[in-house]
C-alpha cells in the first residue's frame, strides 16, 4: 500500500488533496456529506482584516466547462474566523490553512500577527483575488509587490507561508521566484483567470461585478502548464490547482510538479469529488507500485 | 450527514404548459427528508453548475419527488428532453423551506409564473384554509390550478393578457382579497417585483409574510457564497445572506428587494 502522506514545509498532510479557498467555506457544509477529516487539508475562505459584504448578486455564471465567479471576498473578518470557525475546524483532524487577503501590506501584516498566535497550520497569502477593487490581485502582478508583501508577512508570522499566485501575469515563473526569494515556504497556483460573460438581450454583463474569475475544467491545461513552469523555477513545494475534477487530473498535476493539489469548482458539481480523488490517487499509486504518493511529484519526462 | 447525493430514476416527465415540465422522480433517500419550499440541485448534462429546482411535491412513504420546472436556458432545455427510465444526479433536500404554522390559520399563497410550484405543499398543509393567487402571462401558461383545488384551496387565477381569470397582477388580486378576508400568514414565490408588492400588502394587513428568493447558484449548500441576497438583521445591519442555505425562504421583513 502506497503511503499517501505528504509533507509541506514541515506540516504533514494525510493525503495531498486540499479543499481550495473560497469553494469550501470553513468545511462545515461539506461535512454534511462526508467527514472532512478525510481530506489532506482545507484552505479556508479568504479572510480580510475587517468583515466584508462582498459583491452584489449575480455572483456566479456557468461557462463552457467552467464557472465564472465574483463573490468579492465576503467573509466575517479575521477575528471572527479565529473565534468562531477555527475552533470547529481544529476538531476535524485535517490540516487547516488560513487564506489571507489584504488591501495593503499593513493589513496583511496585521492579520499575519493574529495568525501567528493562532493554531492554524499554514498561512496562505492570497495576493491573487481578481474580484476586489483594490489589493488582491494587484499584489500578485508585480515581482516587487510580491516580494514586499511576502517578506513583511514572513517577519510577523512564524507559520509556514504559502503564497497563492494569480495566472493573470506575463511571467508566472518570475513571480514565483520573487515569492521564494522573499521567504515563501511553498507556492500555490493558479487562482482564477479574469473573464466576462454578457447577456446578449440586455447587453449587460451576467455578473453584477462585470468581470469575474474563471475556474473549472476549462482552466486545467493552463494550470498544468503554469505549475510546471513554477516547479522548474523554485525549490520550495508547489501546490497545484485550477480545474482539477478527477484523480487523473490530480495525478497529472502532481507529475507536472505539484507536491499537493487543491480542488475547488469540482466540489460544486460533485460534492464527493475530493473523496473520489483521494481514493483514485491511492489506487493509482498502488497500481504504479509507488511506495509513496510523493514519488509522482515532478516526474514529467518532457520531450527534448 | 444532512445532505444526500442520489441517482434518481425518472418515473415520468411531461409538458404541462409551453416550456414547463412536470418531472416525477424516484428519490427514496431525498423524498422522505424533504419539506415545503426546499429545493434540489441537479446535474444537467455537461454543464458545470447544477441547476436548482424547487420541490413541488414529495411522498415520503413512496420515496417520490415531484418537480415542476421551466426551460430557462441550455441546462433546463437538456433536462426537458429526458425520458422516463433515465436517471438524474440530485443533491438535496436543500435550503430552509416555508415554515408551516398552525393549519387552522388563514393562509394566502401568491405565486408568479414558475414561482408557483413550491407553494403546492404549503396549500396541501393548509387545505381549506388556504387561498392561492397565481399569475401567469396568459391562460395557456397557467399551471397547477387543479392541484391547488384538489388540496382544498380556493384559487384565484390572474393573467397578464386577460385570456383567463382575472385580467391583472397577483398583487391587485391580493389587495382585493385582503380587503374582504382576515389573513394570518402569506407565502409568496415569484418575480422580485411581485414579492416586494406582496410583502408590502401583507405588512399592511398585519400578516406574517414568507418570501422564497431566487438567485444564480453555485454549490447549493452554502459553501461558495455565489447566491447571496441582501438582508437586514433586527438592528438594521445589512448582510449578504446565502439563498441556498439560510433561504431560499426568508421573512419578508428581512429581505431587501431592490
Amino acid at each position: 500500500m502506497a503511503d499517501m502522506r505528504v509533507n509541506l514545509c514541515g506540516v504533514e498532510l494525510k493525503n495531498p488533496v486540499i479543499a481550495a479557498s473560497g469553494t469550501f467555506g470553513y468545511g462545515m457544509e461539506y461535512n454534511e456529506f462526508y467527514p472532512v477529516s478525510r481530506l489532506g487539508g482545507i484552505s479556508c475562505k479568504g479572510t480580510t482584516l475587517q468583515e466584508r459584504m462582498g459583491n452584489p448578486s449575480p455572483r456566479i455564471a456557468d461557462t463552457p466547462a467552467g464557472i465564472l465567479n465574483s463573490v468579492g471576498l465576503q467573509n466575517p473578518g479575521v477575528d471572527a474566523f479565529l473565534s468562531t470557525y477555527l475552533p470547529w475546524l481544529r476538531q476535524q483532524d485535517t490540516v487547516v490553512i488560513a487564506n489571507l487577503a489584504g488591501h495593503s501590506v499593513e493589513e496583511y501584516c496585521q492579520m499575519a500577527e493574529r495568525l501567528d498566535a493562532s493554531d492554524v497550520d499554514i498561512v496562505e497569502l492570497n495576493i491573487s483575488c481578481p474580484n476586489v477593487k483594490e489589493g488582491g490581485v494587484n499584489f500578485g502582478t508585480s515581482c516587487d509587490m510580491v516580494s514586499t508583501v511576502t517578506s513583511e508577512v514572513k517577519k510577523r508570522c512564524r507559520k509556514p507561508l504559502m503564497v497563492k499566485l494569480t495566472p493573470n501575469v506575463t511571467s508566472i515563473g518570475d513571480i514565483a521566484a520573487a515569492a521564494e526569494a522573499a521567504g515563501a515556504d511553498c507556492i500555490s497556483l493558479i487562482n482564477t483567470l479574469t473573464g466576462m460573460r454578457i447577456d446578449i438581450r440586455t447587453r449587460r454583463p451576467i455578473l453584477r461585478n462585470n468581470t469575474g474569475g474563471l475556474s473549472g475544467p476549462a482552466v486545467f491545461p493552463v494550470a498544468v502548464r503554469m505549475v510546471r513552469e513554477v516547479f522548474k523555477r523554485v525549490k520550495v513545494p508547489v501546490i497545484g490547482m485550477g480545474g482539477i475534477s478527477t484523480w487523473e487530473d490530480a495525478a497529472e498535476m502532481m507529475i507536472a510538479g505539484a507536491s499537493a493539489i487543491q480542488v475547488g469548482a469540482a466540489n460544486f458539481r460533485d460534492p464527493f469529488a475530493m473523496v473520489k480523488i483521494i481514493e483514485g490517487l491511492e489506487n493509482f499509486a498502488n497500481e504504479q507500485k509507488l511506495s509513496s504518493i510523493t514519488e509522482l511529484t515532478g516526474t514529467l519526462m518532457e520531450w527534448a | 450527514m444532512r445532505y444526500t447525493q442520489e441517482t434518481c430514476k425518472i418515473l415520468n416527465i411531461s409538458a404541462i404548459a409551453p416550456g414547463v415540465y412536470n418531472l416525477i422522480l424516484s428519490a427514496p433517500r431525498i423524498a422522505p427528508a424533504a419539506s415545503a419550499g426546499q429545493f434540489v440541485n441537479i446535474i444537467c448534462d455537461s454543464y458545470e453548475l447544477r441547476r436548482p429546482i424547487s420541490i413541488c411535491g414529495f411522498d415520503a412513504g413512496l420515496g417520490i419527488l415531484r418537480l415542476v420546472f421551466e426551460v430557462r436556458g441550455k441546462g433546463t432545455a437538456w433536462l426537458a428532453q429526458r425520458q422516463a427510465g433515465e436517471s438524474l444526479d440530485l443533491i438535496g433536500p436543500l435550503g430552509h423551506g416555508f415554515p408551516l404554522e398552525d393549519a387552522s390559520k388563514k393562509a394566502v399563497l401568491v405565486g408568479g409564473g414558475i414561482g408557483t410550484p413550491p407553494l403546492l405543499p404549503v396549500a396541501q398543509f393548509y387545505g381549506g384554509n388556504a387561498a392561492v393567487i397565481t399569475g401567469f402571462r396568459s391562460g395557456n401558461a397557467a399551471i397547477l390550478q387543479e392541484d391547488f383545488q384538489a388540496a382544498g384551496a380556493r384559487t384565484v387565477l390572474c393573467t397578464d393578457d386577460g385570456s383567463a381569470g382575472f385580467h391583472g397582477f397577483t398583487t391587485q388580486a391580493l389587495e382585493a382579497y385582503l380587503k374582504e378576508n382576515r389573513v394570518d400568514v402569506v407565502y409568496t414565490c415569484g418575480p422580485k417585483v411581485m414579492m416586494k408588492g406582496v410583502a408590502r400588502l401583507a405588512a399592511e394587513a398585519g400578516a406574517v409574510c414568507y418570501v422564497s428568493m431566487e438567485e444564480r447558484m453555485g454549490c447549493g449548500v452554502g459553501a461558495c457564497l455565489g447566491c447571496t441576497c441582501k438582508t437586514r438583521d433586527n438592528n438594521g445591519e445589512p448582510h449578504m445572506t446565502r439563498v441556498c442555505l439560510n433561504g431560499p425562504v426568508f421573512l419578508s421583513t428581512e429581505v431587501e428587494f431592490d
